[in-house]
């Protein structure tokens, strides 16, 4: 009895090492048609949802071969919007890098009153339209919001300018370092920090030294996916951008623009690369994942799996 | 001596990184949030009533908060299936399957868009057979609630999937032990111990997929009164310099937004007291 209750993953096996020939399926486990039938459903569901929608983005792609996907990549207005995209990038991803890490080590390392509500504001992002991100933004900077005079007079354009769509995408993108780095810095505690200070060590050196390498691989997935998510940012800066060719069209909105005028072709070449660079996204998740499992396996853990999107 | 004294620990930078978070905070969110909610608050209420009460508007809202629902609950019952078959059972393909439930929240919205609209459109390779019995998805609600299926997908599963990682295995066996059989064990023992998990998942797919703009539009095509999300209509008001209608009704999202934010960190606090 005691073996056909055990952790055994395999029923043939377990019910044949106990000699319970009746046994179909152990009481803890579905009937074999019903395992095949879930996972049929749920395989069916990703395929839908999941596959199919990848692939029509890369047949599309590539459906009239690689130079006319490679001519619509270099072309004037997509090599200008390439480039705005990996200029905010740029500014972006290492302004919330720094903040990830500066407030994952408030949040982590210390206690005091009104925590809760600090994490809470971190994840407010998440929560808000990235349109009203973009509107926000436009209240505040463009020529008819609150500092829309002043700016003017300065000659200082934000909104319909690179400026604006840099903020957006800042506030859209500026929870995903910081979300991953906090749970994890809280698991690890301070006993480590602790020691190498009482050792000596100055609280730079511990940094460098002690935490960061404790949260290598968390950090380097809460970077992919805000530079992924910064990339892609689409609602907010469809508001703030003004739609300029050749000057404030991100690659999301240059796709817009070649999907709204019949150039389907190019609209999915451009598509690619985004498409490509999500791929890399979730894989290196993955493989910090695997690492992560890895190690506490070597460490004789078991559970805590970090499985939040 | 002085270690007795200190209850603070020997880390340091605690003034400085935390004030640099708040400060951070304040002037990338904070001040500009408030800065829509003044705006609107100087608006009169008849102004702000007529804003976010016209006809075209309440059609988006019954659409957006319909669609995001349906879509959620679509979720809510593939997500859990989902989120059972990769943790209980083995397949081949296993872990890249799982990678894969990610990539709505890593494919950015308007690429989605683009491909939905290219599959279920008449021509597309889903809409041609659906277009044999009749079945038109894109460029109607039907393709609102496809967009916002494909990316709430993610967070049914991975509240779900960590959750029924940790639960006792032992609960199950001493149910069947005591004579359930499996589907009273699931009904009785498993789904319940899965609430808390189910319902902030739900409630995280429901919150994304209200304020969702760059996936839906496209395979929504827009028409008013029919297929008009709520993010679509700021969007339109704020291009024609409308500034007052589109924070009206921003603010309207804005504050919704706030509600699902406290309702999710409630049913998140329920998951932990209930699993720690």
């Amino acid at each position: 009895m005691s073996s056909l209750a055990s952790e055994n993953r395999a029923p043939g096996a377990a019910a044949g090492a106990s000699g319970h020939k009746l046994a179909w399926h152990r009481a803890t486990e579905e009937p074999a048609w019903l395992r095949r039938v879930l996972i049929g459903v749920a395989l069916s569901f990703l395929a839908l949802f999941l596959v199919l929608p990848l692939t029509v983005v890369i047949y599309s792609a590539f459906e009239q071969g690689l130079k006319v996907w490679y001519d619509a990549i270099v072309e004037p207005d997509a090599a200008a919007a390439i480039r705005l995209t990996l200029l905010v990038v740029v500014i972006v991803v290492p302004l919330n890098l720094v903040f990830g890490v500066v407030a994952a080590w408030a949040i982590a390392k210390f206690e005091f009153r009104g925590k809760s509500v600090l994490i809470t504001l971190i994840d407010l992002p998440f929560a808000i339209s990235p349109v009203v991100v973009g509107l926000i933004f436009v209240i505040l900077l463009g020529s008819q919001g609150w500092l829309g005079p002043w700016l003017a007079s300065h000659e200082m354009r934000i909104i319909f300018a690179v400026p604006g769509i840099i903020l957006v995408i800042a506030f859209g993108t500026l929870p995903f370092v910081a979300r991953e780095l906090i749970p994890l810095m809280q698991q690890q505690g301070k006993e480590e920090e602790e020691s190498s200070l009482t050792l000596g060590a100055n609280g730079w050196q511990t940094f460098w030294r002690v935490t960061l390498p404790n949260v290598k691989w968390g950090l380097i997935y809460g970077v992919i996916l805000c530079n992924a998510r910064a990339m892609g940012e689409f609602g907010a800066v469809a508001v703030v951008s003004g739609r300029i060719r050749g000057e404030t069209n991100t690659m999301p909105l240059h796709i817009e623009v070649l999907y709204n005028e019949y150039m389907f072709t190019a609209a999915f070449a451009v598509s690619s690369l985004l498409a490509a660079l999500a791929i890399v996204t979730i894989a290196v998740k993955s493989f910090v994942e695997w690492n992560d499992e890895r190690a506490q396996g070597a460490a004789g853990l078991t559970g805590l799996t970090r499985k939040t999107p | 001596m002085a270690f007795a004294r200190r209850q603070q620990s020997v880390i340091p930078g605690f003034g400085i990184t935390l004030g640099f978070t708040v400060f951070y905070l304040g002037f990338l969110l904070l001040i500009p949030i408030a800065g829509l909610l003044l705006y609107t608050a100087q608006m009169s209420w008849d102004d702000f009533w007529r804003a976010v009460s016209n006809r075209q508007v309440v059609a988006s809202y019954k659409l957006s908060f319909g669609a995001s629902f349906i879509a959620a609950l679509i979720n809510l019952v593939f997500g859990a299936i989902v989120a059972w078959v990769l943790v209980r059972y083995q397949f081949t393909g296993k872990r890249i399957v799982d990678a894969l439930v990610d990539l709505p929240f890593a494919m950015p919205t308007a690429v989605a868009g683009i491909a939905l609209v290219t599959l279920y459109a008449p021509t597309g390779w889903i809409g041609q057979y659906l277009d044999v019995f009749g079945i038109r998805i894109a460029y109607t609600q039907l393709g609102v609630v496809v967009a916002l299926t494909y990316i709430g997908l993610p967070f049914v599963v991975r509240t779900v999937q960590p959750v029924l990682e940790d639960l006792d295995k032992e609960v199950e066996e001493a149910s069947a032990i005591m004579g359930a059989n499996r589907l009273t064990t699931i009904r009785r023992v498993i789904l319940p111990a899965l609430l808390p998990a189910l319902l902030t998942g739900f409630a995280l797919a429901f919150a994304r997929a209200v304020g969702e703009y760059g996936s839906v539009i496209f395979i929504s095509g827009n028409l008013p009164f029919r297929t008009e999300i709520t993010p679509l209509l700021i969007v339109a008001k704020a291009e024609q310099y409308d500034y007052p209608g589109a924070a009206a009704i921003g603010t309207v999202m804005l504050l919704t937004a706030f509600v699902l934010l406290l309702i999710i960190n409630g049913l998140q606090w329920w998951t932990s007291r209930r699993y720690r």
